[in-house]
């Protein structure tokens, strides 16, 4: 099923500039993997070396965290939608 | 090119004062002027990350990054990218940082030496996350 993956603004330069991308999967890591082979860019702003995601990119299903759900294995539904959510850490040292 | 107000400056650097031993950050607001960047407004964000680590580490919530998005479409505005302090460090993004970037946002860092500003500087990860790139800034 094809549903839709909302890109935040410092990954649109990857997709070429839409803020939301129809990608096929029916789970949300499917989604995504399907997302990162549809815009090769992304992968590694999405996944680490060792192909996990990164712990401070956020996946929501709908409004829900996908870590408190089934993580990425979270079954889909064409109604629902997907949103990358960036969380911003950093400091010194 | 990034261009901060005067009032925007001089948030960033209150807040890291007064934040001192612990880091400060917030969101840029502001808008794409050609290669211009132009924040037009700065607000601070609690420092979430454990208290403990706050004199070196800080942390922007997904629950922040929504708010501070929607802020940004009430006013007509994007989120530039963020700010946050080095307290008795260097503004010089660190390697920590780079592991935690988002390309494409201005990160901009104000060094709070002994509890007083220092001074301050911005930085854009690279595409290929290999470093940060140091950006022009001016205040006006």
């Amino acid at each position: 099923m094809s549903i839709q993956i909302l890109i935040p603004t410092p990954l649109r330069q990857f997709t070429s500039n839409l803020e939301s991308v129809a990608v096929e999967g029916n789970s949300v890591g499917e989604a995504l993997k399907n997302l990162c082979v549809k815009y090769s860019a992304l992968q590694k702003h999405l996944y680490s070396d060792d192909g996990k995601l990164r712990n401070f990119v956020n996946v929501y299903l709908n409004d829900e965290d996908i870590r408190y759900l089934q993580k990425e294995s979270t079954p889909i539904s064409d109604k629902d939608v997907v949103s990358i959510i960036p969380s911003i850490a950093g400091g010194n040292i | 090119m990034l261009k901060l107000s005067k009032e925007a400056f001089e948030s960033i650097r209150k807040h890291g004062e007064q934040a001192f031993p612990h880091e400060c950050c917030g969101v840029l607001l502001g808008k794409l002027n050609g290669e211009q960047r132009v924040v037009e407004e700065v607000f601070a964000i609690e420092n979430k990350f454990d208290e403990a680590e706050r004199y070196h580490r800080f942390l922007i919530t997904p629950d922040n990054y929504r708010e501070a998005e929607k802020v940004a479409r009430a006013k007509k505005v994007d989120i530039i990218g963020f700010y946050h302090s080095h307290p008795d460090s260097p503004s010089v993004a660190s390697k920590y940082d780079l592991d935690h970037a988002f390309p494409w946002f201005s990160y901009v860092i104000v060094s709070i030496m002994k509890n007083k500003y220092h001074d301050i500087h911005s930085w854009i990860m690279e595409n290929d996350r290999s470093k940060f790139t140091e950006e022009n800034f001016t205040i006006e």
